[in-house]
């Protein structure tokens, strides 16, 4: 394609690009280098039905006068950022300077917000990506060798974990798993442990959640794979066959070959999905023991009684960064790919 | 003290004469809490505001969430708004509700003098009833092992162990531990309950890793134990679930939570076995380990003056309706005029009369109580110490009061 030609083609779609992601983007980092104005504080005295107290409150003239001076409030620079609900700059120092071991170092680190948020959300991804693409990969070709009649139920049936709402997926799990749910009740009879509880311990919760997301994720996976089955050609399978191949030698060395780059698709989308694992952690009620970068950005915009725009403003970019980081290796791979075919 | 909490004021002014209900002009739009007491009020506000009126009620658990942003609008997404003396330092801050001194003069004739909430001088919500956290226990587990009503929390561990070791219940105590405010509620109550100060004295300095801190959250740590191995997932009305199933013979929950336990639907065996206790001392303190509550009404400052008017006056009109509060007795404490106190009154009248602290009202409380929230979990799962707990409070509430231009 002339670079004329692409220009006009891409032209409204790069415009729609830039004004509902790219502004947006910039504006949130504008927002997450900037904290509220100083709160003016006053003394008064409330009365209530308990008696009559001097209190402390907000001098609301006062504060207001200030953020309409500085509407979007005080420039803090990277301190957000680097602040201890963030990278945590100062404390990973003082931890590093004070600890005696190296686990020492590593508890103390994963213990600041940011980071066990960080750990989870990385290891939610990488626990449930690959399965996801197994999985998804087994029931394309499973699904692929059913008769006609039947199949279509059998399609249907499988991508209903992706049609459910998330949340509501979740919740369902979550009473599934209750100590008087279907699922609870069976594993603690199936462990002889009447306290046995997937939502108590921090692991069985993990390991719940990257069920759930492996459940919730396969679907996809197994939509886009039975697509590309269909275009495998039936030439060399049936060459193969001829020459005696079994059938796991024909999926080896005809069709996976003729899905690779199928599967680096899936991954890519994959790692993107679950980089911002949100709504089982809520469904779940799991904020206590598993939290990750889009549940810390939903905290501080909806769990404080104050938004904090800063801060949220300040996860966004760094979940932005997080989720380049981990794109990098695919695209780069994708990439070479596209040059050698050309 | 209990003169206070039910007086009948005589000093009402009778200058304001107009009858508040039967509303015809503007429109009421009200975002509340959710639970039976106030569907039961607002039962009352819908009656009162008459049946021209435009009625409208959102009820939300999650109303202390979007209370601020649905009233920052302009205009704003609610005209009024149930507040309690929690919720209404952030709408303070922002001067999100409007003072309500020309309207009460108009319609309050029949308030009582302490359901006007002041603040430096002005009257910025109208209370109608006060809650409180408190014992609850089953007679008839306890009349048979032997254990007489616990008024400490070391004789509520002490009684649930006995339950527990005499095989009558695996979990027999229960309270709203759920992680997020809940939990930082259970913190709060216990805390006070140890004579402790959430900041330093005249500044939003926290002031909670401290020997007064460490023994609250231990015995947190022992109630949770005691509880169903769920509890980090529990609020309010899981823990009155597990009550009416009979798996709990001891719990510490609101009293307004009456109106649902002890109504005609459930098992009535365990109805009729559920008791009503004060709020137990912790620690040696003399102070009841619980908060003092007020609910009440409050007004938005970006609404309208004629839907403020006619929100005002449909809200106002059940918080001073005698026959709101003598249909319902039980459902809560009424701070109404002329409210005869139920059987259920009782806790919240003894915690009141024995000096305990109203939740704190400090611009910056929400903040604490938000790091109270997230930071707790690790202590109670076993995977940190009690300081370092507390001390990680104390760090993330710094950086979003830091944030929030507190410090």
């Amino acid at each position: 394609m002339p670079h004329k030609t692409f220009f006009w083609f891409i032209l409204p779609t790069g415009l729609a690009m830039i004004l509902f992601i790219g502004l947006p983007i910039v504006s949130s980092f504008f927002q997450s280098l900037h904290i509220e104005t100083e709160q003016i504080l006053m003394e008064v005295e409330n009365c209530d039905p308990f008696g009559c107290k001097t209190n402390v409150r907000v001098d609301v003239e006062a504060t207001e006068k200030l953020r309409q001076e500085n509407p979007l409030g005080r420039f803090n620079g990277f301190g957000t950022y680097t602040d201890r609900n963030h990278l945590a700059f100062d404390e990973i120092g003082e931890a590093w300077n004070t600890s005696s071991s190296m686990s020492e170092f590593k508890d103390i680190v994963l213990n600041l917000p940011f980071y066990k948020a960080l750990l989870f959300t990385l290891t939610f991804c990488f626990a449930v990506t690959p399965p996801v693409i197994i999985l998804g990969f087994i029931v394309a070709l499973s699904v692929n060798t059913l008769s006609k009649i039947i199949k279509g139920f059998i399609v249907f049936g499988t991508i209903l974990p992706m049609i459910v709402t998330p949340l509501i997926g979740s919740l369902v799990l979550f009473w599934m798993i209750d100590s008087q749910g279907i699922i609870g009740a069976s594993i603690q009879i199936l462990f002889d442990d009447p306290n046995l509880s997937l939502k108590a311990s921090s692991n069985l919760t993990w390991i719940t959640l990257i069920i759930y997301g492996i459940w919730h994720n396969t679907p996809f996976a197994f939509v886009v794979f039975y697509a590309a089955l269909q275009t495998v050609p039936q030439d060399p399978i049936e060459a193969a066959y001829i020459d005696g191949a079994s059938r796991y030698q024909r999926v080896r060395y005809i069709v996976i070959p003729h899905l690779y780059p199928v599967a680096t698709f899936i991954m890519l989308i994959c790692l993107m999905d679950n980089f911002r694992v949100f709504e089982p952690i809520i469904g779940f009620s799991a904020e206590g023991v598993a939290q990750s970068l889009s549940w810390m950005i939903y905290q501080d915009l909806r769990n404080e009684n104050k938004m904090l725009f800063g801060s949220a403003g300040a996860t966004s970019m760094l979940t932005i960064i997080g989720i380049a980081f981990l794109l990098t290796p695919v695209l780069i791979r994708t990439w070479k790919e596209f040059r050698t075919e050309r | 003290m209990l003169a206070l909490l039910i007086s009948f004021a005589s000093t009402s002014v009778f200058a304001g004469s107009h009858s508040p209900c039967g509303v015809t002009n503007g429109s009421i739009n009200i975002l509340a809490n959710e639970f039976t007491t106030y569907r039961i009020f607002m039962d009352e506000v819908k009656s009162c505001a008459g049946p021209d009126a435009d009625f409208n009620v959102t009820h939300s658990v999650d109303h202390n969430k979007l209370q601020v942003a649905a009233l920052s609008a302009n205009p704003a997404e609610f005209s009024a708004k149930l507040v309690t003396n929690g919720s209404i330092t952030p709408l303070m801050n922002d001067g999100l509700i409007r003072p309500l001194d020309d309207l009460v003069e108009k319609y309050g004739s029949n308030l009582n003098e302490n359901q006007k909430i002041t603040i430096d001088g002005k009257i910025y919500a109208v209370a109608f009833m006060a809650n409180a956290q408190h014992l609850w226990y089953r007679e008839s587990i306890l009349n048979d092992l032997g254990i007489a009503v616990p008024s400490t929390y070391e004789e509520v561990i002490a009684a649930a162990e006995k339950i527990k070791a005499a095989g009558v219940m695996d979990n027999p105590y229960a309270g709203a531990f759920k992680s997020g405010w809940n939990l930082g509620q259970e913190f709060v109550n216990m805390y006070l309950g140890h004579g402790g100060e959430f900041f330093k004295s005249g500044s939003a300095q926290p002031n909670v890793n401290n020997e007064k801190g460490v023994a609250a959250l231990n015995v947190i740590k022992k109630l949770t134990e005691l509880s169903n191995p769920d509890f980090l997932t529990q609020d309010t009305n899981a823990v009155k679930e597990e009550w009416e199933s009979g798996n709990v013979a001891l719990m510490h929950v609101w009293n307004s939570g009456a109106a649902s336990l002890l109504d005609d639907e459930g098992d009535q065996d365990i109805k009729a076995d559920t008791r009503l206790a004060p709020s137990p001392t912790v620690g040696g303190g003399s102070k009841p380990a619980t908060t003092l509550w007020w609910d009440g009404i409050a007004i938005a400052t970006n609404t309208s003056d004629e839907n403020a008017e006619a929100s005002f006056r449909a809200l106002v009109g059940a918080a001073s309706s005698t026959d709101l509060a003598n249909n319902n007795p039980n459902a809560t404490v009424w701070l109404i005029k002329g409210y005869t106190p139920g059987d259920t009154a009782g806790p919240v009248v003894d915690a009141a009369s024995r000096g305990t602290t109203p939740y704190p009202s400090f611009p910056h409380m929400s903040l604490m109580h938000g790091a109270l929230s997230t930071e707790l979990v690790e202590f109670l799962q076993g995977n940190e110490s009690a300081e370092k707990a507390l001390a990680d409070v104390e760090a993330a509430y710094i950086a979003k009061a830091t944030e929030q231009g507190f410090l």
